[in-house]
């Protein structure tokens, strides 16, 4: 693991995108940030501008309308950057699997880095695929 | 060799990497008290040198379509040696009062207003509608806090004896004692604490880069080393101002180690005045800023440079 790997594991700004959730994981991206849970002691910190983003939180069923919207948020993030799908909607669409407005899963639109399954995901799943994320970017991708 | 001694000072010690480090340091202080006041943990104390080094180093530059990239990416820049010049400039005068010219106090007050500046047409340039949004906020913000911040500045100018030179200011408060004893001073000392929590863009005005409203304003289309660059002014900042305040009320920062001790807590009591106060107030709209700064601030600020003028 060297000096890169380091720092970008050691800091990390994430950016929510919302494609047609219901609100719970959303409402879960901040409960991590509470007290209890404390998120920023990782370096983890919530921005609102997706040029500032190395993660983006995609959480929802990806539905049509949002698609070209994914797709434009991915891109601007300035890389590296990573893709986390939240819970079970953005993960594999979830209970809206055979709806008519949700064409396609999250990892068919974006590369996605890792998953956190969950309907909503727990905090304590949050911190363990922050985990796993970290591990991936120390072994260097 | 006078110019290297000029270039040493301004981009190591007492300039650039020296501000720069105290600076995020201090930017951890204030993460840290804030998480301890909201009940957290608070990250880790390299925290800040992290988030610069990554935005500085490892991340890619976004530079937004048609934008002027001599303005878009220059601004930073910009706004970095106007922070910097003004953290060289009171330290060496600090050190060595001699190096003090007439006049000094207006150029760093001057200086003090190039970050906001570059900030604003850093937002303009950048062609995004918040952006633009949160820069003519940064526009009226600064209209607001530099009247009183200026009239504040006058107190320890006639204090000692109508110099406008900083050595000036040091050495008459080494024998007077310190500006901030005096009720004139102290009054001046309380204005230009709002002053600076406006300058520094925390809550409760930090209305230019509103999060909840405005996404992140004038920084919205900044990302990597420009980010970078504009977080480190931001650290500089955070160092500058309050020694400024040092300087200017508790006569400035003092060579025996006893002394320099005392300057720490100040500066520490400062930044805690500024991180309590950030933590307890909700953010204000601009017309309640622009209101609060003209009405009430500045009438006090009138009223400790009446008492400055009667000797108080």
């Amino acid at each position: 693991m060297g000096f890169k790997e380091k720092i970008l594991t050691k800091s990390i700004y994430a950016f929510h995108v919302s494609s047609g959730s219901c609100n719970n994981c959303d409402i879960e991206i901040l409960d991590c940030l509470t007290p209890r849970f404390d998120l920023e002691r990782f370096g983890i910190v919530l921005v609102g501008s997706v040029k500032h983003a190395d993660v983006l939180l995609c959480t929802g069923s990806t539905n049509t309308l949002c698609v070209p919207r994914i797709k434009q948020l991915y891109e601007d993030m300035p890389k590296p950057g990573f893709v986390v799908a939240w819970g079970a909607c953005g993960s594999s669409r979830g209970m809206f699997k055979d709806s008519y407005n949700t064409g396609a899963p999250l990892d068919e639109i974006i590369p996605v880095d890792i998953y956190i399954p969950g309907c909503p995901p727990k905090p304590e799943a949050v911190i363990a695929g922050i985990k796993k994320l970290l591990d991936k970017v120390n072994s260097g991708k | 060799m006078k110019a290297f001694e000029y270039l040493f000072q301004f981009l190591v010690f007492p300039g650039f990497l020296f501000s720069a480090a105290v600076g995020l340091l201090a930017g951890w202080v204030d993460r840290l008290l804030t998480a301890r006041v909201q009940w957290r943990k608070g990250p880790p104390w390299y925290q800040n040198f992290a988030d610069v080094i990554k935005l500085l180093f490892y991340k890619e530059t976004v530079i937004p379509a048609k934008v002027s990239k001599v303005i878009f990416l220059g601004m930073p820049l910009l706004a970095l040696a106007g922070a910097t010049l003004v953290s060289t400039a009171i330290l060496v005068i600090n050190a060595s009062p001699k190096a003090s010219f007439l006049g000094d106090l207006i150029v760093i007050v001057y200086l003090l207003m190039i970050p906001a500046i570059s900030l604003m047409l850093g937002g303009f340039a950048s062609r995004n509608p918040l952006a633009s949004l949160g820069a003519s906020r940064e526009m009226k913000l600064m209209l607001s806090y530099e009247l009183p911040f200026i009239i504040a500045v006058l107190v320890p100018v006639i204090k000692s004896g109508y110099a406008i030179k900083l050595g000036d200011i040091i050495m008459s408060q080494s024998v007077n004692g310190h500006i901030i004893g005096s009720a004139s001073g102290a009054i001046s000392f309380v204005v230009m604490l709002l002053c600076v929590q406006a300058k520094l863009g925390y809550a409760p005005f930090d209305i230019a880069e509103a999060e909840t409203e405005i996404m992140a304003g004038v920084y919205i289309e900044y990302s990597g080393k420009a980010l970078g660059i504009f977080k480190l002014v931001k650290a500089v900042m955070l160092f500058v101002l309050p020694v400024l305040m040092i300087i200017l009320y508790f006569g400035g920062i003092a060579s025996d180690a006893e002394g320099f001790v005392r300057n720490i807590f100040q500066y520490i009591l400062i930044l805690a005045l500024i991180v309590v106060i950030k933590n307890t107030n909700p953010r204000v709209r601009v017309d309640q800023a622009m209101g609060f700064f003209w009405g009430p601030v500045t009438v006090l600020a009138m009223i400790s440079v009446a008492l400055a003028y009667l000797g108080w």
